[in-house]
């Protein structure tokens, strides 16, 4: 037998390659219904016949890939795309493939939630599904031309309900076209009705040159001053409603279990993560390497027995010490100092703790209230360089 | 050669009106350049000129016409250049006057030809773009004879940029211009009305020789400047240095020095021989003086030696520019430089950008004051920060003003100068429909936005034109600018009394729109001495972190905040309040804003 022949885990067992320790695996299926027009995500739109063939190709590089993970993966998240939009056959194949691990997160859109779908999911040990409901004003959704309505979004929570889902997270945006102040307060108590564990609210990105921005623009550029009390209107309803307010955009009820989302939780805190699937990123070992988006390409290399195609970006010291200064401060813990001096601008932080935006706890630092609110400039002032 | 067989003449016109085109087509029908070697505006060698249609820096060019010796003096297109034209002319003894068909005559047409009469020159005019869709040439001609006298049969009619009755042009010359009449065997004085620099040969000295002759090698002196050096070489220009032995009376062309310093030579002395030269110099020498102040600071303090490195080589070049170090605790190291005027300060800015890849901030301009103090000592200010606080006098220098603009905007253009504290002087039709309105103003005035107000009122259609006046007491004080409580200097400014508390206002206004918000309030406040006369706050930023940052995009965020950094650094820090570059040039819009609101 050649060697080229064996799968890449008999040639972990062969001693080839060292055993990984990586604990958090993403898997994207950019499959959707309809391209929204806000939407930046790799995505795919009506093609059902290749969804068969995509996931072939997935789960090629899931294998080829495999042997990074850790003994005991943590953490794994389907996103997309609408996941659940994956013709049924196809998303219980690459639920099948996954390795055990404690969370299981599933990506989905509301009108996508069928009976039939959330004993499927249930059936493949997912535990966690991480529900876009964006809004609940009809005239909203239909602005980020979403094919659900606000019903389909509390049937959709009830049928997960229904199968036993106990961890569910809703998506909301704020700052739509047209969207005011009441809007906002009326979707937040629309979400805290179906008293999901987690949420996450995000301001809507338009970015130049999508035809959602050039749509309304005007409307955004009058909106962007009111953002600012969105945010905190946001965070002042959800701590209201006992959520923690964990990560800038991510809440979750307080009690006895794990509500965060803990995928996410070990990319804040910097963990390695495993990506496959077009557009996936992963960041191994100081390297950073993504997939490139094309379906095609993905599918092709697969059949030809290659790896999908990717960029690579080498990670230094300093950009590893940057990164972790970023995404350590969108959290409510104390981000360690250690390891961080040569980028952290000391003068800087004197500052900052004079102003009341950062405070010192030992070896680490953490962000007070309005520091969060101001985490990107707080940031880019601590940055030495 | 014979004087009776040298023709020297400048070409005189406003910006645009095709003055470099006309000295092209003279080049290319003398046969004085190839059609090979034929470049438009040849004469503007500099990429500056060529891109902004306007000369900078005079030269002289000498080219043949049946028989005869034709020398071409270029002259600077713009008012801040008047010493310069006029040194010009005064090496000339005719001028070819040079009037758009299309546009008329122009608030600089009318400086220069006055200038010309001044200097007793013979005026050829020519009406040019006669073949202009929009032509008037008889309407223009008929301008250019109420202007000059003389009937419209001695308007040359032409076309520049096709060469249309360009040889009429030349033969006017030879036929009208006279022949220079200097005393061939007097001791040697020869005009500079031009100066250059050469990295391998030093300053080259561009000379009329008004009497005797200059022969090669000779040690020579110039007499206001008592400078001396020995002639390296001599020679004209066709358009190339063409070396001679002996320049004669009544001949154009150029010196080699071997000096390393331009301004020990200045345009307007007068050489002579060292041993048993001239004793009398040519009239008219004046030692120009900047009259316009900016500061110009590197946006990279790290720049800061490239900056000075720059200056010292424009200087080279450039006489009239001044330049002495300066500190700004807002802005760092950097200089405060002077000026003729407004337009030489935008042309060295832009060399300084373009040829030496310098990204600078200049501070709003402001003109020399003078300043008596307690002690009776005289001083002159150039930096508003160095305004005593307790002063007996102030004088500002004062310019008279020409402004052309068609009789339909007058009354804006005298609401403008009335705003500008300027007093009228007199106005006049030149003809049915475009009038000529003279003021007196003060030349701090016109330096911030006077010109681009004057356009804008008028649709385009004024020009504008203004001589040195002199000095006269002005009610002036002086305004701070704090931010955060803390003063920054660069922003000090220098206004008349009446209008201190509405500028101050308008000014911490602008302030507030330009200072981006931070993480902290930040008060502004407008100052006269310790008396706070206005005051706004940017308030501090509710809300500055991206919404969401996941496995997928760690590194857009990341360089996203990398470029956020940048932003940070470019700007200057106040007191801990970061300050953008533009915020500095806030005090140059305040009368647009004003119009606005």
């Amino acid at each position: 037998m050649s060697v080229e022949s064996l799968d890449p885990a008999t040639r972990v067992v062969a001693g080839h390659r060292t055993p990984g320790a990586v604990r958090h695996l993403y898997v994207h299926l950019p499959f959707c219904a309809h391209r929204c027009g806000y939407c930046d995500f790799v995505t795919a739109v009506g093609r059902l016949e290749e969804h068969g063939a995509y996931v072939d190709g997935l789960l090629a590089e899931l294998d080829a890939e495999r042997w990074r993970l850790a003994a005991t993966v943590e953490t794994a998240f389907l996103g997309g795309g609408t996941p659940t939009f994956t013709e049924p056959g196809a998303l219980a194949r690459v639920l099948r493939a996954l390795p055990d691990v404690e969370e299981l997160t599933v990506e989905a859109n509301p009108e996508t939630v069928t009976p039939s779908l959330a004993a499927l999911l249930r059936e493949h040990g997912v535990n966690r599904i991480s529900l876009g409901a964006q809004s609940f004003r009809r005239q909203l959704l239909e602005v980020l031309e979403r094919v659900a309505g606000p019903d389909d979004v509390r049937r959709a929570v009830q049928t997960l309900r229904d199968v036993g889902f106990d961890n569910i997270s809703l998506d909301l945006v704020y700052g739509i076209p047209g969207q005011s102040p009441a809007d906002l307060e009326a979707d937040l108590a629309d979400a805290l009705a179906l008293e999901p564990e987690h949420l996450s609210c995000y301001e809507l990105e338009a970015k130049p040159g999508t035809r959602f921005t050039h749509a309304h623009g005007k409307e955004l550029d009058r909106q962007a001053e009111a953002m600012e009390g969105y945010f905190e209107q946001v965070v002042a309803t959800l701590t209201g409603a006992g959520y923690r307010w964990y990560e800038t955009a991510n809440f979750c009820l307080e009690g006895d279990r794990e509500l965060r989302a803990r995928h996410n939780l070990g990319i804040w805190r910097g963990h390695d993560y495993l990506g496959v699937g077009i557009g996936a990123v992963s960041t191994l070992a100081g390297i950073r390497r993504r997939n490139l988006p094309s379906l095609a390409r993905y599918v092709t290399a697969s059949r030809a027995g290659e790896s999908p195609p990717r960029e690579i970006e080498r990670l230094d010291a300093a950009t590893r010490a940057v990164e972790r200064l970023m995404l350590g401060l969108r959290l409510d813990e104390p981000l360690a100092l250690a390891g961080l001096e040569a980028v952290l601008d000391g003068r800087s932080l004197e500052r900052l703790v004079d102003g009341g935006l950062v405070e010192r706890i030992d070896g680490s630092i953490r962000l007070t209230r309005r520091g969060r609110l101001l985490g990107g400039g707080v940031t880019a002032e601590l940055l030495a360089f | 050669m014979d004087q009776s067989r040298i023709r020297n003449f400048s070409i005189i016109a406003h910006i645009d009106h095709g003055k470099s085109t006309l000295a092209d087509r003279i080049l290319q029908v003398t046969e004085t350049v190839s059609e090979r070697e034929m470049r438009d505006q040849l004469l503007d060698s500099m990429e500056l000129e060529r891109e902004r249609g306007i000369t900078i820096k005079a030269q002289a060019v000498r080219v043949q016409w049946k028989g005869h010796e034709l020398n071409l003096i270029d002259t600077p297109g713009h008012v801040d250049f008047t010493y310069e034209v006029s040194r010009s002319l005064q090496a000339c003894e005719g001028a070819v006057l040079v009037v758009d068909a299309a546009q008329g005559i122009e608030a600089q047409t009318l400086a220069n030809a006055y200038l010309a009469i001044e200097n007793d020159l013979e005026i050829v005019p020519v009406v040019n773009k006669v073949d202009l869709p929009s032509a008037d040439p008889d309407g223009t001609a008929a301008e250019v004879c109420e202007l000059l006298g003389g009937s419209p049969e001695g308007v040359v009619r032409i076309s520049a940029k096709t060469g249309m009755n360009v040889e009429q042009v030349l033969d006017a010359i030879v036929e009208r211009i006279p022949s220079p009449e200097g005393a061939v065997d007097a001791p040697p004085r020869a005009l500079i009305f031009d100066s250059s620099y050469d990295q391998y040969r030093g300053v080259i000295a561009f000379v009329r020789i008004v009497d005797g002759a200059l022969p090669t090698g000779a040690v020579l002196e110039a007499m206001a400047t008592g400078t001396d050096f020995e002639a390296e070489e001599l020679g004209f220009m066709a358009p190339g240095r063409i070396p001679v032995e002996t320049l004669g009376a009544g001949e154009v062309g150029y010196v080699v020095t071997g000096l390393k310093d331009v301004s020990r030579l200045r345009v307007g002395d007068t050489l002579t021989l060292r041993k048993g030269g001239a004793t009398t110099p040519l009239p008219g020498y004046k030692d120009v003086k900047p009259m316009v102040f900016a500061g110009l600071f590197p946006s990279d303090s790290d720049d800061y030696p490239e900056l000075r490195d720059a200056l010292e080589k424009l200087k080279l070049n450039d006489g009239a520019l001044f330049y002495e170090p300066e500190t700004s605790q807002a802005l760092g190291f950097g200089f405060r430089c002077g000026f003729l005027g407004l337009l030489h300060m935008e042309i060295v800015r832009e060399r300084l950008e373009r040829e030496f890849d310098l990204d600078l901030i200049v501070t709003a301009p402001n003109v020399a004051y003078r300043v008596k103090q307690r002690n009776g000592d005289w001083l002159e200010v150039h930096n508003p920060a160095e305004m005593p606080r307790e002063v007996e006098e102030v004088q500002e220098p004062y310019v008279r003003a020409q402004v052309i603009v068609p009789k339909d905007y007058v009354g804006s253009v005298m609401e403008l100068c009335t705003d500008r504290r300027g007093r009228f002087d007199h106005m006049e039709y030149l003809s049915e429909t475009r009038v000529l309105l003279t003021y007196d103003l003060p030349l701090g005035e016109i330096v911030l936005d006077f010109y681009d107000q004057l356009k804008s009122r008028t649709r385009g259609y004024a020009s504008f034109d203004y001589d040195l006046a002199g000095f006269r007491d002005g009610d002036v004080t002086r305004i701070d600018v704090l931010v955060a409580g803390e003063q920054v200097d660069a922003l000090s400014l220098i206004i008349h009394r009446d209008a201190a508390y509405e500028r101050g206002k308008l000014l911490v206004e602008r302030l507030r729109e330009e200072i981006p918000r931070q993480m902290f309030d930040v008060p502004i406040q407008a100052a006269i001495g310790s008396r706070v006369i206005a005051r706004e706050t940017v308030k501090a930023k509710r809300k500055d972190v991206l919404a969401k940052c996941y496995g997928g995009d760690i590194t857009r965020k990341r360089k996203l905040l990398e470029k956020q950094k940048k932003g940070k650094k470019r700007m200057k820090q106040v007191a801990g309040v970061e300050v953008p570059q533009e915020a500095f040039l806030a005090v140059l819009n305040l009368d647009g804003e004003k119009r606005k609101a």
